[in-house]
């Protein structure tokens, strides 16, 4: 396996000339991608007689919309920059939004169905039916349902209950969403970009060899890598360390570049959404135990205390496995969503008070916070990555550490 | 009165994050008072404190929140 990698490294060095040539051509082409796809959205304009009744009769429920919606909801458009979404929402309010749609894959009884989100036409509230193969659906809240057979009051073709909470839900069935959404694509491009950065920097220090000082990208990115593999993981980790770097350099950076991307304003949010962190605890939860020695177990299940406590004592460190991936998953997620709403809500509150003069109050609110959040961005980073290191580490210590009970004792 | 009591269940978390992070900067600059030359390290363990007791101020606003 380790010839295999040099011979693709040595490889991969004569085709380095061209490798430069081809990432260019593939950022160009990336960035034509993007910019042909943007689509702006325009009223159509109705030709027959019904149509322009109709046209006429939304024109004036949107204009009462208009002056009701002169109290800006904050709630919701924070939670529509924090949340995932079908179609890549770029910029523009409802009536002209730019942004481009996004596949969505479904899995219904009969099959995979495919399609693009441009055909629900902008709409989350269920008024938009696609149909595909006999099968109707439709989009509500950016969560995709089988539609009903007609529509309601307001127009959508979901039907609605109340649960058990009070709280209004969906009823109709869904089927199966595996689709590329914001968040998903996001993730590819974050991947994308770091395997690009991984494997240059991996070829570049074999062409250079280990013992020249690094340059260009090299040298911004191997304090990190050097910082994660010694601080991180060989003074938490012990002598059998080397096996979990790559797992650790693999979280440490991926949650960077997922914080950072969902700072800027046209990208997606990935570290907020809970679904991510969760996977990653998981990851977190498999390699800690898997990894873990006979002490480890023997202090879950026979716990230096009297036996007495035995009933107690081992629910709750069966539990305990369980909760510190939990805390990981909480954390990350948290933090980043809670900076996000937040820098939002700021700048939102020049639209709530609709004047100018508390924009430069608002505005430099807003800039601490974000630099702040930059600060979290990389802390979080961090701080995952510490905690798996600690969890593995604790997984695998060896049993001496009876030894140094003793010898405290005999203090 | 308006609102709803999970905002003032979200305020509570956040004076206890305030509470936690002030006293761990506290004892941290006293740490570097005694020993000026250990203020790299003392510095790195405050800001991983400060962001485990976030993380534990974050559970409370996430329940808030939901």
């Amino acid at each position: 396996m380790a010839e295999f990698k040099a011979d693709f490294l040595l490889n991969m060095n004569s085709v380095l000339p061209k490798l430069a040539h081809l990432k260019q051509l593939f950022f160009i082409v990336l960035v034509l991608l993007f910019s042909m796809k943007v689509s702006a959205h325009e009223p159509t304009e109705p030709d027959s007689l019904e149509l322009v009744n109709a046209k006429v009769a939304t024109e004036h429920k949107a204009a009462d919309h208009t002056k009701h919606e002169d109290k800006v909801n904050i709630q919701e458009v924070a939670f529509d920059h924090v949340l995932d979404a079908h179609s890549w929402h770029l910029w523009g309010d409802h009536e002209h939004p730019v942004s481009f749609p996004l596949p969505v894959i479904l899995k219904t009884d009969k099959g995979l169905v495919f399609f693009s989100s441009g055909e629900f036409h902008h709409d989350t509230h269920g008024k938009v039916v696609v149909e595909k193969n006999g099968e109707r659906f439709v989009n509500y809240k950016e969560d995709i349902y089988y539609a009903s057979e007609s529509e309601n009051a307001e127009g959508e073709f979901v039907e609605f209950a109340v649960n058990e909470k009070g709280k209004n839900v969906v009823t109709n069935k869904a089927p199966l969403d595996f689709s590329i959404t914001k968040n998903a694509a996001q993730l590819i491009f974050s991947a994308i970009i770091l395997i690009l950065l991984f494997t240059s920097m991996a070829s570049a220090y074999k062409k250079t060899g280990v013992t020249s000082a690094p340059k260009g990208k090299q040298s911004f990115l191997e304090p990190f890598v050097v910082f994660v593999r010694d601080e991180i993981a060989k003074s938490n980790i012990g002598p059998k360390y080397e096996k979990y770097v790559p797992y650790l350099l693999t979280v440490f950076f991926l949650i960077l570049i997922n914080n950072v991307f969902g700072l800027i304003p046209i990208s997606a949010n990935v570290t907020g959404n809970i679904a991510f962190t969760f996977v990653l605890s998981v990851i977190t939860l498999i390699v800690t135990n898997v990894s873990a020695n006979k002490a480890y177990w023997g202090h879950i299940f026979l716990p230096p205390a009297p036996k007495a406590l035995y009933p107690i004592l081992i629910p709750i460190e069966i539990v305990g496995i369980f909760t510190k991936p939990f805390a990981l998953m909480i954390r990350l997620f948290a933090n980043m969503t809670a900076g996000h709403i937040i820098v939002i809500s700021l700048v939102g509150l020049i639209f709530v008070f609709q004047t100018l003069w508390v924009s430069p109050v608002a505005v430099a609110f807003a800039l601490f916070i974000d630099i702040l959040e930059v600060l979290v961005a990389v802390l979080q980073a961090y701080i995952f990555t510490l905690l798996t290191a600690l969890f593995i580490g604790s997984a695998m210590v060896e049993h001496h550490h009876e030894d140094s009970h003793e010898e405290a004792g005999a203090h | 009165m308006t609102g709803s009591i999970a905002a003032i269940g979200a305020g509570l978390a956040a004076i206890g994050a305030g509470i936690g992070i002030g006293q761990i900067g506290g004892h941290a600059m006293d740490a570097i008072a005694r020993q000026p030359e250990a203020h790299g390290k003392i510095q790195t363990t405050m800001l991983i404190a400060a962001a485990l007791v976030e993380g534990a101020a974050l559970f409370g606003i996430v329940v808030a929140l939901l």
